[in-house]
Formats: structure tokens, sequence, C-alpha cells
């Protein structure tokens, strides 16, 4: 049985916001079937009582003041942005 | 003698001495770029009017005696997903090629305050993902002691930059062996600090539970400078270490009587090339005479590392990578309908085609249905290979192996087999999830393409790595070899 389908690759892409054409998505499935293949390896291990780990580092929670600091100024903000018009982003349409 | 030949403490004798300046040392830098980099092609931009700029001011500060810190006037070049404030940053992706940061990242103003001249951006795989700086969206960069062959990845220009003489101090960042691997190939020194130990505000992240950002070099000291200059606590990053740093050059002392080493068998077993082998029991053979032992260990979960890696790395990518929309910064595709369709269109033009595979294979091993099955059960093996190392440092105090399976490969050969790519990442995923620092150093040559050694070290003790990777390279001199170009 494949470990991913063309559709949900599909679905990754949607999830992922990535438009993706019929072939791509054929192409990917193909490589990421043989990438989860490799990984099904881990399945061999017994990892029932085995905590995950997310972070290697012991961590303690960091804190600091809560003092207001002065943001960024607008024009460094927008710099950047492809399209700004009056001191904002700017997106297309998005109600009726 | 090239100025670079110089150690970084006899530049600044002759500097102290007005025997040279550090405008001298920048046109030297300057000057190889010109001559090399159109052959070996590591960087992507150069910021050569501000660092002459700078090289005067501090000739000035020279002038009245302000010469501080080991680093004054030492030039440095730094990989593109630093952010840099006023130049160009585009982690070698279309999606960042016009980004221009409004701030420097945390190791930058470490740098400024050190007094190093800053000459430009270097290549590397796209969002740091790739083995051979071959998925850059601007162009490849090749190898200097062999231009047919790849410099390693993803920081390959950092690699390259420091081989091919023109910078002599380079940072890159390490998520899987993206420092080590391209020193190993490049015949350079590379560090990959201890997860925490330098900050990451102001790198563009890849995979924020490992990505550690570290330094290349031609040698073991200078390497241990630039750490130096880069280490420690940061505010803007909660996740670095509120430790002491210690004096790295300090430990250099080339003294390795009774250093415990252990050998994993599994870093000279299956897959690892007869060349490479024989390196790296040569190189024990050399620390054995300076007084160290070294026993054969296990690390029986070590071999599943690269399999966890690609799915927690891929997984932390999906994640990490959402904010290129379009809206704020970053590619923005033309005559979208509407906002999703500005969404999906602007990251489908602006990603290239490892980076679209990885945040498709994220986004799929965290969908419900697979999480536990795959991301969760990654993780789980995390614990298993962490724990490993944990086990073999109550009795050790570095380990050792090979830094790659291989030497450099050809260009264009794996860049069609994902999997033949990242199976590459053997030896260097597991330092990466347990989170321990891994430097590669050199140890050899085959077929006049060279050969890393990796010393891996606890947590926190970077000093102990350098110490053991000094004494070898002062007993070998390979950092003395230079590619002919």
């Amino acid at each position: 049985m494949s470990s991913i389908s063309k559709e949900q690759v599909k679905q990754a892409a949607h999830n992922a916001r990535i438009a993706i054409s019929d072939e791509e998505a054929e192409k990917y499935a193909a490589e990421l079937e043989q990438i989860i293949q490799f990984t099904e390896q881990l399945n061999e291990l017994d990892t029932e009582n085995i905590e995950p780990t997310t972070h290697v580092i012991d961590r303690t929670n960091v804190m600091r003041e809560d003092v207001a600091k002065k943001g960024l100024p607008r024009e460094e903000v927008l710099k950047n942005a492809p399209e700004h018009e009056n001191g904002q982003f700017k997106v297309p349409s998005i109600l009726e | 003698m090239a100025l670079f030949d110089h150690k970084v403490q006899e530049l600044q004798e002759l500097l102290k001495k007005k025997e040279i300046s550090v405008s001298d040392i920048v046109d030297e830098s300057f000057k190889r770029i010109k001559e090399v980099d159109k052959k070996v092609k590591a960087f992507l931009t150069l910021d050569e009017e501000n660092a002459r700029q700078k090289a005067k001011e501090l000739d000035d500060k020279l002038a009245k005696g302000e010469q501080t810190g080991p680093l004054f006037g030492m030039p440095v070049a730094v990989k593109d997903s630093i952010v840099t404030k006023g130049l160009r940053t585009t982690a070698a992706s279309k999606m960042l090629e016009n980004f221009d940061p409004i701030y420097d990242a945390t190791v930058m103003e470490k740098l400024h305050n050190e007094n190093t001249v800053l000459i430009g951006k270097l290549n590397m795989d796209e969002f740091s993902m790739g083995s051979s700086t071959e998925t850059s969206y601007f162009h490849k960069t090749y190898n200097p002691w062999n231009l047919e062959y790849v410099p390693g990845g993803s920081s390959g220009g950092s690699a390259a930059s420091v081989a091919a003489g023109e910078v002599p101090f380079t940072l890159g960042s390490d998520t899987g062996g993206s420092i080590r691997q391209p020193a190993a190939y490049c015949g350079v020194v590379g560090m990959k600090p201890t997860y925490g130990r330098v900050s990451r505000y102001g790198l563009i992240a890849f995979a924020s539970s490992m990505d550690q950002i570290g330094p290349i070099t031609k040698t073991v000291e200078d390497n241990a400078y630039l750490l130096q200059a880069i280490s420690g606590v940061d505010p803007n990053d909660s996740t670095t270490a509120d430790l002491p740093v210690p004096n790295y050059v300090e430990q250099l002392t080339g003294d390795v009587k009774g250093l415990r080493i252990a050998v994993p068998k599994e870093y000279l077993g299956e897959g690892v090339d007869e060349s490479v082998r024989n390196a790296v029991t040569e190189a024990l053979k050399v620390l054995e005479k300076l007084g160290a032992t070294w026993e054969e260990v296990s690390l029986p979960h070590s071999k599943y590392g690269v399999a966890a890696y690609y799915l927690i790395a891929s997984a932390e990518a999906f994640s990490n990578l959402a904010r290129y929309d379009g809206i704020r910064f970053g590619h923005r595709a033309e005559d979208a309908k509407d906002l999703l369709d500005l969404y999906k269109k602007s990251r489908a033009e602006g990603f290239g085609e490892e980076v679209k595979r990885r945040i498709l294979l994220g986004t799929h091993v965290l969908s419900s249905g697979n999480f536990e099955k795959y991301f969760r059960r990654a993780q789980k093996v995390r614990t298993l290979i962490k724990q490993d190392f944990d086990q073999i440092f109550e009795k050790y105090d570095v380990i050792i192996g090979p830094t790659t399976t291989t030497t450099a490969f050809k260009v264009g050969e794996k860049i069609d087999d994902p999997l033949k790519m990242y199976v590459n990442d053997l030896l260097t995923v597991p330092a990466n999830l347990a989170g321990v620092p891994a430097i590669s150093v050199p140890c050899g040559f085959d077929n006049g393409l060279p050969i890393g050694l990796q010393v891996i070290g606890k947590h926190f003790d970077e000093g102990t790595v350098y110490r053991t990777a000094h004494a070898f390279e002062q007993a070998t001199g390979y950092d003395k070899q230079k590619p002919q170009l």
C-alpha cells in the first residue's frame, strides 16, 4: 500500500498554501512515497514508553519585566512589503 | 606569504606595529575574491563600499591606539541566512530576492562590537535545505579543491570561501550537518556549537529545535576566537543558555594526555568509504601518540538519525516557513484573484523545489492520522538517540568518527535523488538531534579531495572539542594545505 497518494499531496499543498499542478503532485507523491518508506524503519524500535524530545537542553521559563517598549517605525515595517497603501499592508479584497 | 597565512595574533601584532593597516587586510580579501570567486562562486552579495569605509574607521582607531579585541579589523563573511541590517539577505531564495533587513542578527551586533569588517553574504542551499549548495536560487558554488565537485551544504559558500582564501572567518548555520559537512568537503574547520550556545535571533529559521550558528575558519584557533565572539545568552532568544562563556583559546593547550575517546562502531561501519575509514584510523593513532586513549563503543540508535531528522526538521520547516505569505515581505505573485490565491501563487513561485518538497512532507506528517505515526515517533526516537550520547559521555570525554561517509561528490550527482542526498547526512544529524557540540577538522585527502574528522563533545563542552581538534591539527599540519586555484 502506498503511504501517500497524489490526492494527499494535493491536500498537503492546500494546507501549506502552495499552488500545485497535477504533474507536480504526481512527482512529489512518488518522491515523498520513497522518503516516507525510508522513515518506516523507525517502526523497528519500541518507543511505547519513551518520552518525546521537543527540546534538548534543560530550560526554565524566561521572564522579563513587563515594560512597554517603543515599536518599530511604520516606514521600516512597510519597507519590505510588496504592496502597501496609507501606511497599511495591502491585500486583495476579502469580502464579496 | 599571503596575509591570511598569518595567525590572527600575528596579524594583530602587524597592525600594532603599523606594518599593515586594516585597509590592507580588507583589500587583500577583495583582491582574492576578484581573482577566484568567478570560479568558486561563494558569494551572493559583496558589501565592498561599506567594508572599505569601516576599514578606514578602524584604521583611525588604530592610529589613536584603540586596537581592541583579538578580531580587530578581521574580514568576516556570513551565510545569507543571517540577517544584516541594510544589506540584502536572501536565504538563497527567490522568496527573499529583494529582502532588505531592518535589523541585525545578534551575531552581527556582536561582530560589530568586536570591530570586524563584514565583507559580504555567502551562498547556501535555499533556506538551508540541501547538502550541496545546488538548491540556491541564484547559482551553484564549486569546491575549491576540484571545481567539478560540490562544496557541500547548506553552508557551502561559507566553507568554500575560507578554503579559497577569500575570507579567513565566516559564519554558517548547522541544522543537520550544514557547517560540518561543507567544512569536511572543503578541508576547513567548522564548528556546530551546543544548541543554545549562540543566539539564533536574526537567523532565518529552518528547524528551530536544531538550528545553530557556528564559525568556519582555516584553523582551530581562529575558530575558537570566532565562537568566543558570538556566544552567550541573548534576551532576544529565549533558548540561549544563561551560562558563562569560557575562554576557548586558553583551552588550546595541545595537551590531550589522558583524554578518553569513544569511537562508535557505527561511524566506521557500513556505508563509510575505505579512504575515510583509513584517515580516521590514522587520526586515532596520532591522538594515541599524544597520550589519549580510545575504545570502540556503540551508538545503537544513530542509524535511525536520518529518518527521525527529516521528519522533525520538515515538520518544523513547514511551521517556520508559514510566515512567507506574500503580504508583509517577500515575493508576491501578480494577478491573484483573492487572498487564498495570493498565498498559494506567491509561495508556489517563491519557493524552490526542495523547499516545497520538505514543506509538503512536513505538512503530511503533521496531519491528523499521521502525527502520532510519524512526527511523534520521530521525537521519541530523538530521545533514544540523545540517551545514547548521555550514556557514552558518562565514561568518555569526546566521541570521534568521520564527518561524512565519503569525500565531496560531483556537481549534479545527487541533486535528482532527494533520498540519496538525505542519507548523506548519516554521521552529522545525531549531534543536532542530541544538541551536542561537534567540529569537523581536516584529517587527510583522497584523490585530492579533503576528508573531515568529527569530534563530538558534551553539552557546552566546546572547550574539550577544540582542545582535541587543535592538538590533532598541530600534530598533523593539514591546516597548511591549500587548494590550487
